[in-house]
């Protein structure tokens, strides 16, 4: 068998402190967005884009004072299999989407059709 | 009390009967024959229950080979079917029957043959490659070995009760939704292939982390055989395409089961999504299968040229590019459902660009056999014809690519020589190189090379003829899946051709069962007098014994270079030294019972037996708590032990 | 521990791991579904009509503060605070139960109001993925049961220690799953 060193996600059992750091930061995110779309603080994309953007920070705080994947050893498997999940699940879920966006606009009937040019024209450019 | 079965299940059609007596009277045979011989004993605790990936890899290689000559009976009804029935004749298979053979041909093929093909050949070489022992998780093996059976035991029952799926290989909805498919065809369909497919998905992550985890020390990723590069490209695939599989059926199935509006055409229901979906899986599929095969070939020309692989560098380069570009292309699978040009160009560029790592292996391959002291042992042969075939097929690939060119062949004929010409051109030679290279080094002796070569040249002149006139087919508009057409077409004496070529393939596939007894009953005489049997191997399989002990290796390989066996040849420096305590899994009963439960768990789906699918869901469970309790897993092999065996075999450290 | 016993852990945390990345992929293809399908409301209700809100957030709370549990009980478990442990376990236990009583409650009410899977491709993607969740939890509350058997049983042994981490990774990624699952069908489903 060999000899390497063990490295794993869950070596690193961390401190108390990371944990009451980590569940202290996800409640204020979480509360943040719930906040945000409550009280409809912003609105439409500029909404969206920032409870995105919070989910995004609660699973980086998650990985980093939860499952402690900054402090895995070299090589970082865990690190490397994770982001190919990340980007595996990026092109299956947003190329699924662009996809099938694409396809019902190209095969929307002719009245829907009509109906949105004029909402988009209305919109203007 | 049995939910939607009743006596109407069993068949009635003289033709499935006939099948069905068959398929009985094998099972009956090998009972009397386990039986009269005493064997049942042996078969329990050598085979059945045993944790050795060697022995694994084996019993995936014989399921495999039987359902190939299954799906082998499916190709020759339909091109029977094909050829004679024109005009006035039918041919001899109802449409719906003609329905049920296409899709029980696909499905066996991809789900059953090739799948098991590719664990076999994993379970038999990745552990003895990378100098490891045993895979990762070796009751885990054993467990996605059984699922993979009882996915095919279930798939197999549906000829005998009830009736498979008629929605084609990939059963697209609508057509397989509640609407058109309310008998039990397609929710077999979907159940034999969740229950392999989670044991696919297990197998990935296992053989994954094997190769990761477990090289011997010096080993490092650019030291690795390229077969194991190859396979570590196609799990990555397994663990990141399979989930979407199971997911994607799982949403099937519940449309079919609780009314859910996933893929219906009402309610909100998306069709499209579910294509979307397969394909999303089944792209990434389509590699999972062709990756270890240009692993198995790699190795087969280094060793008949004797000679380094060409560009061992760019080789691994060009298998990360496929692993990773193979989650880009899915949308060529359709074109025609009328996306727009943005999208199609978007997806045919990318399908282009995975084209060029493929072409850069093959002029790898080429340039080993360069100047090299070429071999023409069957295996080579087997490499030969891929080359050619797999050409014509990339080819054809690269055209279908062009989405304007996609939309004039889609569906038709042409697409299917194209795939023909990849899993068998590219899949079926390169495991069949394989088996024949490493056939003495599991056995001890070697395969007749004679008849083998005859086979190789049946079954390229067979693929020739079977698929060479669809190309043509395709282009003079004939359709996949017709169970019948007009003379006025023209199309029939092509479809002939076609035919005979089948039946060249058919007597190859007969040459080879031959070959296999006839060396078995001469292996005294093709007994092979070294471990390194083609006394030009390069990798560590060929350092142990022939066939290795259950350990593998008495002592753990320290690595330094590529080809670490080849480099000891030539240095006369060993990489092995004494022996060593050894760790070996006990043997275990819990998968095989999983296996058989899980038949019971998928037969009460399909047929709506409730409480079988609950005591069989139970029983699962409880066998997975009481294995996942137990601490008493290993037993150790002492050192002295390992030694006296070693002597015994002539082994590295005797 | 021995160096084989290391070895073992090693793998089988690498290997859970790389599992869990499958599941999540598993995640994605119904979040993908869910994507495509969340407008078809067909004549059924949209996300605005049917969450209620503050009672998702508590139900937030619930798994967020049992992962947190979770992982302290790990802390515990390393040093070797085998009461602490059990009691933080408890607890994890606890707070899983409580969310996924919630998670059953609302789909209970949801079906009664009318609101079922049948209704439309919204509504069958919605179940199917927070469903799909609901199911992992109870999944992981049968594994911490039988855990907690061995506990009584073995005590903290090195096979325990390790199925015990195990269970935590799980238990934390099912909480990374829920952060979207509330960001992108509730927050966005009344946004």
């Amino acid at each position: 068998m060999a000899k390497t060193q063990i490295h794993t996600p869950m070596t690193h059992t961390g401190s108390i402190t990371s944990y009451i750091i980590g569940f202290v930061l996800s409640v204020a995110l979480t509360l943040g967005a719930y906040y945000l779309v409550v009280n409809h603080v912003l609105d439409g994309t500029k909404l969206l884009a920032t409870i995105v953007g919070l989910a995004i920070a609660q699973l980086i705080v998650q990985l980093i004072f939860f499952l402690h994947m900054n402090k895995e050893a070299k090589p970082r498997w865990n690190l490397m299999v994770f982001s190919f999940m990340v980007l595996v699940v990026f092109i299956v879920v947003i190329g699924s989407i662009w996809v099938m966006y694409n396809l019902d606009y190209n095969m929307m009937p002719k009245e829907e059709l009509e109906q949105h040019m004029i909402h988009e024209s209305e919109k203007g450019f | 009390m049995l939910g939607r079965l009743t006596l109407d299940a069993l068949p009635h059609d003289p033709i499935v009967l006939g099948g069905v007596i068959s398929m009985l009277g094998g099972g009956l045979a090998a009972v009397i024959g386990l039986t009269y011989f005493k064997k049942w004993k042996w078969l329990w605790k050598e085979w059945l229950t045993s944790l050795d990936p060697k022995k694994i890899g084996v019993m995936y290689l014989v399921v495999a080979i039987l359902m190939l000559i299954r799906g082998g009976v499916d190709a020759l009804m339909m091109r029977t079917q094909q050829a004679t029935s024109v005009d006035g004749s039918q041919g001899f298979l109802s449409a719906d029957h003609f329905q049920q053979v296409f899709s029980a041909h696909g499905t066996m093929m991809i789900f059953f043959v090739a799948m098991g093909l590719i664990f076999a050949v994993m379970n038999l070489l990745i552990p003895l490659m990378i100098g490891a022992r045993d895979v990762a998780f070796p009751f885990l093996n054993s467990v996605s070995f059984w699922l993979f059976v009882s996915g095919m035991m279930l798939m197999n029952i549906s000829l005998m009760i009830g009736e498979f799926s008629a929605a084609g290989w990939l059963a697209y909805p609508p057509l397989s939704g509640l609407e058109y498919s309310p008998g039990v065809g397609v929710d077999y369909w979907i159940w034999a292939l969740q229950l392999s497919g989670i044991g696919s998905l297990l197998s990935g992550v296992n053989f994954f982390v094997t190769i990761l985890k477990m090289r011997a020390p010096g080993m490092t990723l650019m030291k690795m055989p390229i077969f194991v590069w190859s396979c570590l490209g196609s799990l990555i695939l397994i663990m990141f395409a399979f989930p979407i599989l199971t997911a994607t059926l799982g949403m099937l199935s519940l449309d079919r089961l609780i009314g859910t509006h996933f893929f219906t055409s009402d309610l909100g229901g998306n069709p499209m999504m579910y294509v979307n979906l397969i394909w999303a899986w089944g792209h990434p599929e389509v590699y999972i299968l062709i990756l270890p095969v240009f692993g198995i070939f790699s190795e087969v020309v280094a060793t008949f040229s004797r000679k380094q692989l060409f560009g061992y560098t760019s080789m691994v380069w060009a298998i990360g590019a496929i692993t990773l570009l193979s989650f880009t292309v899915w949308l060529h699978h359709f074109f025609t459902m009328g996306g727009g040009a943005n999208v199609n160009a978007f997806f045919g560029i990318m399908t282009m660009i995975i084209s060029v790592p493929t072409g850069v292996k093959v002029f790898n391959w080429l340039f080993t056999m360069y100047r090299g002291k070429v071999r023409f042992a069957t295996p080579m042969l087997w490499f030969m014809g891929f080359i050619a075939t797999f050409v014509i097929g990339g080819v054809t690939g690269v055209l279908m690519s062009v989405p304007a060119i996609d939309f004039q062949v889609h569906n038709s004929l042409f697409l299917v020589a194209h795939f023909h010409n990849m899993i068998i051109g590219g899949v079926v030679f390169g495991i069949f190189a394989g088996i024949t290279y490493w056939w003495p080094k599991f056995t001890g002796f070697k395969l007749n090379e004679k008849l083998g070569a005859s086979a190789f040249w049946c079954w390229l002149i067979g693929f020739i003829l079977a698929f060479l006139p669809l190309y043509a087919l395709g282009l003079m508009g004939a359709t996949r899946r017709l169970n019948h057409y007009d003379s006025t077409t023209g199309w029939q004496p092509l479809f002939i051709v076609a035919a005979i070529g089948v039946l060249f393939i058919a007597f190859g596939l007969m040459l080879q069962v031959i070959q296999v007894a006839y060396s078995i009953w001469k292996r005294k005489e093709y007994a092979v007098d070294s471990n390194d049997p083609w006394s030009s191997g390069r990798t560590l399989e060929w350092a142990t014994t022939s066939p290795p002990q259950e350990y593998n290796f008495a002592s753990t390989p320290q690595i330094t270079t590529r080809d670490a066996f080849w480099e000891m040849k030539e240095t006369g420096k060993s990489v092995f030294g004494k022996a060593e305590d050894i760790y070996i899994p006990k043997n275990s009963a819990t998968g095989v019972l999983i296996g058989i439960t899980a038949i019971g768990l998928g037969f009460g789906i399909v047929w709506h037996i409730w409480w079988l699918v609950i005591v069989t869901g139970i029983t699962i469970l409880a066998l997975l708590i009481q294995r996942l309790s137990t601490d008493d897993t290993e037993r150790l092999l002492p050192a002295k032990e390992v030694a006296a065996i070693e002597k015994a075999h002539g082994g590295i450290t005797a | 521990m021995s160096q084989h016993a290391l070895v073992v852990k090693d793998k089988t945390l690498s290997g859970f791991w790389a599992y869990l990345m499958t599941d999540l992929v598993l995640f994605a293809t119904l979040f993908a579904t869910y994507g495509v399908l969340r407008n078809n409301i067909a004549n059924g209700p949209s996300g605005k009509d049917i969450f209620d809100m503050p009672f998702v957030l508590v139900e937030t709370m619930l798994l967020l503060t049992s992962s947190f549990t979770a992982g302290l009980a790990m802390i515990a478990l390393h040093r070797r605070q085998a009461k602490t442990m059990v009691m933080l376990l408890l607890a994890t236990f606890a707070l899983g139960a409580g969310f996924l009583g919630m998670e059953l409650y609302e789909f209970n009410h949801l079906v009664h109001e009318g609101h079922s899977w049948r209704e439309s491709a919204f509504l069958s993607a919605f179940f199917t993925l927070v469903g799909t969740h609901g199911l992992h939890i109870l999944v992981g509350l049968v594994w911490l049961s039988v855990l907690f058997g061995q506990l009584i049983k073995k005590g903290i042994t090195e096979h325990t220690e390790r199925r015990l981490l195990l269970f935590s990774m799980f238990w934390h990624f099912l909480d990374i799953v829920w952060i979207f699952i509330f960001t992108f069908v509730y927050l966005v489903g009344v946004m």
